[in-house]
């Protein structure tokens, strides 16, 4: 572990001062969900035992076995703080954030289960193709459209227009959600909920102009017409959208545009 | 530190080479990976057009909203009123259908619980079926079993015959 210092070592017996410095650790097992194409076309799970403050986050525990007991271990993380979304994973058998979790809350007694995310091609251990998640979210349109010229200053809106769409700005496009939808795990031709979620962040944006358009596209029969509202994705995320409630923002927009 | 790996019993191979068996797959020959479903491919259909999904979304809404007086009303007269059901038999049958109120309300029953019904077992199946060719198939079935149904139980409510023996 840390080296000890020389004072340490005179000041006290060495075995005690790391009986206390490891006094907080737990033993932990994680059962990792492991794909490696280049071995087998077969995923195994793979038992690690580890001891971790329990303080620390699942994050820090997949760190400590790819750096200290198995290099091959492959997951993707950026930020390690929640914001960037490139660390979803089915932790116990839920979406979470592995940056986000900490293991006291999950239940450490037992073996704590890590797999890739679901409805998504695994490429090797946690990670997954997301291309299929970001084609959804393209073809929302995901950008500000207007017609005329451009201001010379900012677009001014006023604080209640903005907080009209304020909770789906949040989202970080970690795919917890729509790889929670049992819709999108069966054929995954659904738009999902993610993609939902940022076509509402400017469908009610009063400075855009292509609401229309964006309601045109999730009338689809893959749009949002497909969410039996399990809640599934307002569980899952983890920047607390309420995502369902934006999907039926839009499915009402929907309707009451034309009756 | 004090940490153990421990591998699933059955499985003996290392992560980077399978311990006794014969590799089947290796850095230049990696195993297949499944096709990522949302993938714009010639195959894939074009958007759709038209409003049906939200037409038939909104249909189980209101057709839930009348089902929930007809079947409760249903089923309140049929089984708990007036000696429940130890009281329906033939002639029970045939004097209601003598009132044309009886007929409508049961002929608006049949088709919305039918067309609810089928619609949403529509929804289940394309939630459900992984293929394309049974996903036609379950769809053919379905949509067969609702006109058959629709159709018998029609007849049966206006052509019925009280005097038959
Ligand atoms: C009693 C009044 C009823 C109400 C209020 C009602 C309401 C609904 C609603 C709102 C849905 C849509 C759920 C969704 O889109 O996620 C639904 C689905 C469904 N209903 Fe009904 N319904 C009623 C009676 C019936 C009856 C009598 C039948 C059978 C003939 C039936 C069969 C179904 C089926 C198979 C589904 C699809 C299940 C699913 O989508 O998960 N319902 N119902
Ligand atoms: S809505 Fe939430 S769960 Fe879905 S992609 Fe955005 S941040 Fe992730
Ligand atoms: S690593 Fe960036 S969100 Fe978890």
């Amino acid at each position: 572990m840390s080296t000890a210092t020389l004072e340490k070592n005179d000041s006290g017996s060495p075995s005690g001062a790391a009986d206390s410095g490891a006094a907080h650790l737990i033993t932990v097992t994680f059962r990792i969900r492991r794909f490696n194409p280049e071995v087998s076309d077969e995923a195994r799970w793979q038992d690690f035992t580890l001891e971790i403050d329990p303080k620390e986050r699942v994050l820090d525990a997949l760190h400590q076995i790819k750096w200290e007991l198995d290099g091959t271990l492959t997951f993707r993380r950026s930020c390690a703080h929640g914001i960037c979304g490139s660390d979803a994973m089915r932790i116990n058998g839920r979406n979470r954030l592995a940056c986000k979790t900490l293991i006291k809350d999950i239940g450490p007694e037992k073996p704590i289960t890590v797999e890739p995310i679901k409805g998504l091609t695994v490429l090797k251990d946690l990670v997954v193709d997301m291309e299929p998640f970001f084609q959804a979210y393209r073809d929302v349109m995901p950008f500000l459209v207007t017609t005329g010229n451009e201001p010379t200053r900012e677009r001014l809106q006023s604080p209640e227009d903005r907080e009209r769409f304020d909770d789906t700005t949040k989202c970080i496009l970690c795919a917890a959600c729509t790889s929670s939808c049992p819709v999108f795990w069966n054929d995954g031709q659904y738009f999902g909920p993610a993609a939902i979620v940022n076509a509402h962040r400017f469908i009610f944006d009063s400075r855009d102009e292509a609401g229309e358009q964006r309601l045109e596209i999730l009338n689809d029969k893959d749009g949002v017409w497909r969410c039996r509202t399990t809640f599934n994705c307002t569980d899952a995320c983890p920047r607390g959208i309420e995502v369902t409630k934006a999907i039926q923002e839009v499915k009402r927009a929907l309707i009451t545009r034309r009756f | 530190m004090s940490t153990t790996e421990t591998t699933e019993s059955k499985t003996t191979d290392e992560p980077g080479g399978p311990a006794d068996s014969v590799a089947l797959y290796d850095v230049d020959h990696p195993a297949p990976v499944i096709e990522p479903p949302r993938k714009r491919t010639a195959k894939t259909p074009k958007a759709s057009r038209g409003n049906f999904e939200m037409q038939t979304w909104l249909f189980m809404r209101l057709s839930g909203i009348v089902l929930v007086v007809l079947v409760l009303g249903h089923l309140l007269i049929q089984l708990v009123l007036d000696g429940g059901v130890s009281k329906i038999g033939f002639a029970f049958v045939a004097g209601r259908w003598a009132s044309p109120f009886w007929q409508v309300w049961d002929l608006l029953m049949l088709w919305l619980a039918m067309l609810h019904g089928a619609n949403g077992l529509r929804t289940v199946i394309n939630d459900y079926a992984e293929r394309d060719n049974t996903r036609f198939w379950l769809k053919m079935l379905l949509y067969a079993a609702t006109v058959f149904t629709v159709l018998l139980g029609t007849l049966v409510i206006f052509t019925f015959d009280p005097n038959i023996r």
